[in-house]
């Protein structure tokens, strides 16, 4: 969530007559800051601009169509339910898609992994947190398998994901047999979709949260300054801040006021769901962001060659990204099954990946590798959900939603295919 | 800046190249290749399109193994058989193409592959100060800010990272191939003065070059590559531009250069 440490800087070339090392500046002004800004969205580079745009106006429409349901408390712990397996399937996702892969098979990995995790729970009575555990080394192990194929053998990863794809469902098919589903009813698992956090338990953790972002924000800022980095101005930092305070708020506002249907029950509180996602998203957004781990990730997405010649193990870095996006299938798969209850056959298949994919892709991650981050796929997976909520609402027909599905995708693949031919020809 | 010196050939060289061959499946690229490259000297390596000079680089470099001879470092035999042991031994190598990452900045490039860390978590304070170090020790003007991306700069600039990477980590050997071909006039300027203040520092250089006038500018040795086989290694004093340019593209020069015979075998 938080931005590298990129100084501002404008699109122009330094022209003229070199003039000595002070052209290297630590800081902007406020207006030399958006202009640079603008200068970024201008140059290709249009970060979550997209996204955002895109939950907005989704947002208005659904409200304009459906205005006695969409934007109610009920809706959106729905919605929040309905975009957490996507948005943890697209975390993975984003660590694939920075290298340039894909992994097309992370869908029916999510089933697959599900699937385990059901029958240890249905047929053999194992506790949840073997099941969960045994659902997750599954994850790593056919991480570790898709990745090998590709890093290793070299086999190209649309090839192996493609046939996995389809060998994984047979897989799911052969554990839970033709027409049948099986239960999940263990109250832990079904907790995280099911039950709330309690109200006060949700404020508390809200205030948690700002604070804790506000305090590594301002300190990597002053920081910054006294030892004489490159840094944002300061407003720019707080203004940063107050959004995310804003945003926070708002959404444990509204998952905290009681949305039980019937008078004499209360149904208030953010859902498990959020946090976990929210776990996740800081997890993983440190693990790329600030170790040498994450920077060789970008790195290998960036230009492989240039990180083999600096002595970054390119292998090794393919290897784990696949075993971190299926990893997060088997956590996406798990809840998923929470949500739904169930496991079934085709669980995982259908517009499982193509709403991950697209949900990063929307979010601002490149398919061409080299650009991308966590929160992307919390907003795009938002936009996602929100579409597939909208349309649940408003009753279109499943022919209709697939289209439309189809064409968000399509579109979020255009801009992200323009952005990048405007960013050659710019030079940013 | 010193004027190109010419020193005695006294002591050890940083590296020493004795016979070393190398072959593309049935092509043979470099024949029984000798190379002496000395510390604080700039030694030109010169040579045709395809002469092999980019190859006998990656040889040095480890990432093309050699089939046989001897490579010394510093006077001892090496084996390096990658990035990490060019770079153990004080190895850095700008090659042709930069490889840089260009969704990464300035300084990220600079530290990739040897990150500093305080546990698990990347150390950016100590990382862009010792950057922002390096490159004003070095004089690099233009670079507006240490945490540009790398995709926003100019050719110069870009080759000035790159070089100033290989500064960065104390090398004793600096290997330059073709620094200054993309460059205009201010840039390659630049360049070329970074180049002859790194040999002024102590540094072990070998600059590959097409353009004689920076050939003669910056360099002390000059060593010329003809199909695969070294023409000649010797003090720039003791050759014109003329003859170099012999050496490059008939292999020989007067006495200098490969063998009349071997030069005939050669050409046919
Ligand atoms: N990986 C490779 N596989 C096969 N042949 C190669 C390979 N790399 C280089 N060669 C061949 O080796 C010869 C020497 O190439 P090299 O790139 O070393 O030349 P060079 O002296 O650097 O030329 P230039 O001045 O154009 O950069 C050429 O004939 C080239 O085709
Ligand atoms: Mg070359």
């Amino acid at each position: 969530m938080s931005s590298t440490i990129s100084a501002p800087t404008s699109s122009q070339e330094p022209g003229g007559a070199p003039s000595g090392f002070e052209a290297d500046r630590t800081s902007d002004s406020l207006g030399a800051s958006a202009r640079a800004y603008v200068d970024r969205v201008r140059g290709g580079d249009l970060g979550a601009l997209p996204a955002i745009l895109g939950i907005v106006v989704l947002g208005l429409l659904f409200f304009a169509l459906r205005p006695e349901t969409f934007l109610t408390p009920r809706n959106m712990a729905n919605l929040a339910d309905q975009a957490a397996p996507i948005i943890i399937l697209a975390m993975g996702l984003v660590f694939i898609l920075l290298l340039g892969e894909i992994d097309l098979s992370a869908g029916v990995v999510s089933g697959v992994c599900a699937a385990v995790m059901a029958k240890l729970l249905a047929d053999a009575g194992a506790p949840w947190y073997v099941a969960v555990l045994a659902a997750i080394v599954t994850g790593v192990a056919i991480g570790l398998f898709t990745g090998s194929l590709v890093g290793m053998i070299g086999i190209p990863s649309f090839v192996v994901t493609l046939a996995l794809f389809l060998g994984w469902q047979g897989f799911t098919l052969r554990l839970i047999g033709e027409g049948g589903t099986v239960p999940v009813r263990d109250p832990v698992i079904s907790a995280i979709s099911d039950r709330n956090l309690p109200v006060t338990l949700g404020w508390i953790l809200a205030l948690l949260v700002i604070a804790l972002y506000a305090a590594l924000q301002l300190n990597r800022w002053r920081t910054q300054r006294t030892k004489g980095l490159a840094h944002q101005p300061l407003a720019v930092v707080l203004v940063r801040i107050a959004v995310i305070a804003a945003i926070v708020l708002l959404v444990t506002a509204v998952l905290s006021v009681d949305r039980a249907p019937a008078v004499g029950v209360v149904l208030a509180g953010i859902p498990y769901a959020v946090p976990l996602v929210i776990l996740l998203l800081l997890l993983l957004t440190f693990v790329l962001g600030r170790t040498s781990f994450g920077r060789h990730v970008y790195a290998v997405g960036g230009n492989a060659e240039a990180a083999r010649r600096a002595g970054i193990n390119v292998t090794k870095i393919r290897v784990a990204v696949f075993v971190i996006g299926s990893t997060l299938a088997a956590i996406s798969g798990i809840v998923a099954a929470a949500r739904l209850g169930s496991v079934a056959p085709g669980s995982g298949g259908g517009n499982t990946l193509l709403y991950a994919v697209g949900a990063a892709v929307i979010g601002g991650t490149s398919l061409f590798g080299g650009r991308g981050r966590v929160r992307d796929a919390v907003l795009g997976g938002l936009v996602v959900a929100i579409i597939a909520n909208g349309l649940g609402l408003l009753g279109t027909e499943a022919y209709l939603n697939f289209i439309i599905t189809g064409g968000v995708l399509l579109l979020a693949a255009s801009v992200d295919a323009l952005a990048r031919r405007r960013a050659a020809a710019t030079g940013h | 800046m010193s004027a190109p010196t010419d020193r005695p050939e006294d002591g050890t060289p940083t590296l020493e190249l004795r016979g070393v061959n190398k072959s593309f499946g049935a092509i043979q690229v470099l024949h029984d290749v000798h190379l002496k490259v000395y510390p604080g000297q700039v030694t030109a390596l010169v040579g045709d399109n395809g002469a092999g000079k980019s190859t006998l680089i990656k040889s040095i470099a480890g990432i093309h193994p050699i089939d046989s001879g001897d490579v010394l470092f510093e006077g001892r035999p090496v084996t390096v058989t990658g990035p990490r042991d060019a770079a153990a031994l004080g190895i850095e190598i700008v090659y042709q193409d930069l490889a840089l990452c260009d969704n990464l900045d300035v300084v990220q490039n600079m530290f990739l592959g040897r990150e500093r860390k305080t546990g698990v978590v990347l150390d950016e304070i100590s990382m862009e100060q010792a950057a922002r170090d390096t490159l004003s020790k070095l004089s690099v003007r233009t670079l507006k800010s240490v945490r540009q991306l790398v995709s926003s700069l100019s050719g110069g600039q870009r080759q000035t990272v790159a070089i100033a990477k290989a500064v960065l980590w104390e090398s004793k050997l600096v290997v330059l191939d073709e620094p200054t071909a993309a460059l205009g006039v201010a840039q390659t300027r630049q360049v070329l003065d970074l180049v002859r203040r790194l040999a002024d520092t102590g540094h072990a250089v070998v600059f590959i070059s097409h353009n004689m006038v920076d050939v003669f500018e910056v360099s002390d040795r000059v060593a010329a590559l003809y199909l695969g086989r070294m023409a000649a290694d010797i003090p720039i004093s003791q050759v014109n531009r003329g003859e170099v340019i012999e050496l490059i593209t008939a292999g020989r020069s007067g006495n200098l250069g490969i063998a009349p015979a071997e030069a005939a075998a050669v050409e046919v």
